[in-house]
């Protein structure tokens, strides 16, 4: 089976000539459907720029990305859009809701703009909301919520259109020990009971222990890449 | 999708409302001045053309002297005679009726009450001139005319001040120092285009008023009819050579005498009208250029506000083109909105004023259409660019926007 998601000699550089950044250099990866992996490394080592191309937000400058054998780095901004919308879901440090908004609106915004009818999407958004153990805080705004709260809304978010891929960018920078542990074990969940594919940027060796599968990143190159044999 | 985006650009514009209605101002007043000029001015219109027709249509007005505006002008000019209105009764065609007048204002008694009014002598062929029905009794007789017996004709005014609720005619009212009979009573006509109470008149035939009244033979002016509006210039030539050949003014010399036509008087009174309406549209069009710009501005600062908000958006998945529809559908709700308490402000105005004016209020839908279709259009034009910016924003710099 060929892999979910592959990296052919990604290099991305950012500026030129003399003050030029390389941020990745002709990086080889493959991460297969099903996989909960952890990127680390410190910081400007290249793993937020391969969580930008992997979450389809940036192009390479050179080699290829290859999205179930799409090749995305030929595909227009639209059509990265498009593999966004329909396959990937996205959560981050800072959650990102939308403010002013319910949990329950943020949550249907992706089905929104997949033209999904208002009955379908209201119903999948308060599946989503239960499964992130949400289901009285539907009608609350970000700002009625905890940080957990809102990450788990923003994990709602992240898999109401039934993703491919969750790319989470520290998701649990934010947070303290327990509900860290709380949110990465609902990865670990998501990841385990519904075989969905969890990419996640972390600081944390004790998150990372979450993952199955870690990825060092220094200076551009990958250094270690662990897999990790299930207990 | 678009019911979406039109939701959310009414939740962000309640949500900054104040921000909002200062940005739609410029608007407002635009359209608002539009609404309400147009308004008045159609009720204007109507209301000089009403006035028109009461004042008798197809109107010449000829009178002696020079052409001039307005009362005074010259002092010594040559009146028409008896034989001017004959001849010209005689050898006009396309008339349907023509009549001598002349007015003195006077004092009329009835017992104890009194009022000022003008008294106007001419003959029975006034009252079709000038378009003048009978509430009751009659207009002159030939005899009455010819003898110049002691009779007159009241409008409502004058009969409401002397005679109140009760029956004037056959009564004997005082004009001055003479003793005349009522015989008929007019229908009212209300004020005139120039502000004046048409009722305020009373009718006398010419000879008795020359004789009694004014003290000479002096025939101030002529009102014809003419039959049809399209021979009005035809007649009103044919007027002037007529009058030329009879008072024997030579090949070169300028008339003595001027034939008005009351169209043109009234089209005159128009075309004020016309220049205000166009002065005040310029106004309102830089009003609305202004509320656009503003509108651009408003949208631009809000681009910038939400920038962490569309990259959010993108990063879901949004296509460039639903970001586009979303801002641009803010764009247009706004100036909409704005546009809407335009047209409301603008038909408030123009009610108050028509009221104020006594001049009829009537809303011409096309044009409260034009305006909020055209405040939407500037929604969309001054709306376009700020949302094609929020649509090519780079989501990774979108998100990490503070």
């Amino acid at each position: 089976m060929s892999p979910l998601l592959a990296f052919d000699h990604v290099s991305k550089t950012y500026g030129e000539g003399g003050g030029m950044v390389r941020a990745l250099n002709s990086v080889d990866l493959t991460i297969a459907r099903g996989e909960f992996v952890a990127i680390m490394g410190p910081s400007g080592s290249g793993k937020s720029t391969t969580m930008n191309i992997l979450g389809c937000l940036d192009s390479p400058t050179q080699g290829r990305f290859l999205f179930n054998d799409v090749d995305v780095t030929k595909l227009p901004r639209d059509g990265r859009a498009l593999l966004r919308r329909n396959f990937l879901g996205f959560v981050f440090q800072g959650y990102n809701l939308l403010s002013r908004t319910t949990a329950i609106e943020n949550v249907e915004l992706p089905l929104i703009y997949r033209g999904t009818p208002k009955r379908e999407r209201r119903e999948r958004a308060v599946a989503a909301l239960h499964l992130v153990g949400l289901n009285d805080r539907e009608h609350h705004t970000p700002s009625e919520l905890s940080g957990g709260q809102q990450q788990r809304v923003a994990i709602a978010r992240a898999i109401v259109t039934n993703p491919l891929v969750l790319l989470a960018d520290e998701p649990t920078g934010n947070l303290d020990t327990a509900r860290s542990h709380e949110i990465m074990e609902l990865l670990a969940g998501l990841n385990q009971t519904r075989g969905l594919t969890v990419i996640m940027v972390t600081h944390e060796p004790d998150m990372a222990a979450f993952a199955n599968r870690t990825i060092k990143f220094v200076d551009g190159v990958i250094e270690t890449d662990v897999l990790r044999v299930a207990a | 999708m678009l019911w979406e985006a039109i939701k959310l650009a009414n939740q962000s514009v309640r949500r900054n409302a104040l921000r909002s209605i200062l940005t739609l101002l410029g608007i407002v007043i635009g359209v608002g001045a539009v609404i309400a000029m147009v308004t008045i001015g159609n009720g204007t219109t109507q209301k000089v053309t009403a006035d028109l027709s009461k004042l008798g249509s197809n109107m010449l007005i000829v009178r002696p002297g020079r052409e001039t505006f307005g009362p005074g002008g010259n002092t010594d000019v040559r009146s028409f005679t008896e034989r001017d209105v004959a001849v010209l009764r005689d050898n006009l065609s396309g008339v349907r009726a023509l009549a001598p007048s002349a007015n003195k204002s006077v004092k009329i008694v009835f017992g104890s009450s009194n009022t000022d009014a003008v008294v106007t002598g001419t003959d029975s062929d006034y009252f079709a001139v000038q378009d003048w029905t009978f509430e009751s009794g009659r207009p002159f007789t030939e005899g009455d005319v010819r003898s110049g017996s002691s009779v007159c004709v009241i409008g409502q005014t004058i009969k409401t001040v002397l005679f109140g609720q009760a029956d004037p005619l056959g009564q004997a009212v005082r004009l001055g120092k003479v003793s005349c009979e009522v015989i008929g009573l007019v229908a009212s006509k209300g004020q005139s285009a120039f502000g004046t109470d048409q009722d305020n008149i009373v009718f006398m035939p010419l000879r008795a008023f020359q004789r009694r009244i004014a003290g000479n033979q002096k025939i101030a002016t002529i009102n014809i009819s003419v039959t049809d509006a399209d021979s009005i210039p035809t007649v009103q030539a044919a007027t002037e050579e007529i009058l030329r050949e009879q008072r024997r003014i030579a090949p070169n010399d300028e008339n003595d005498f001027s034939v008005r036509d009351m169209t043109q008087i009234v089209s005159t009174l128009t075309s004020t009208t016309t220049l205000m309406t166009g002065l005040l549209s310029a106004v309102a069009a830089v009003s609305l250029l202004v509320g656009g710009i503003g509108i651009m501005n408003i949208m631009l600062v809000s681009v910038t506000e939400r920038t962490r908000e569309i990259g959010i958006r993108l990063a879901i998945g949004a296509l460039e083109k639903q970001v586009l529809t979303q801002f641009l559908v803010e764009a247009i709700v706004l100036a909409i909105f704005g546009g809407v308490i335009g047209i409301i402000l603008g038909l408030g105005l123009a009610g108050w004023a028509a009221y104020g004016m006594s001049i009829p209020f009537t809303v011409n839908p096309s044009i409260v259409g034009l305006a909020f279709v055209f405040s939407g259009l500037i929604g969309v034009v001054f709306g376009y660019f700020p949302a094609r910016r929020a649509a090519r924003l780079d989501p990774i710099e979108a998100l990490r926007h503070e």
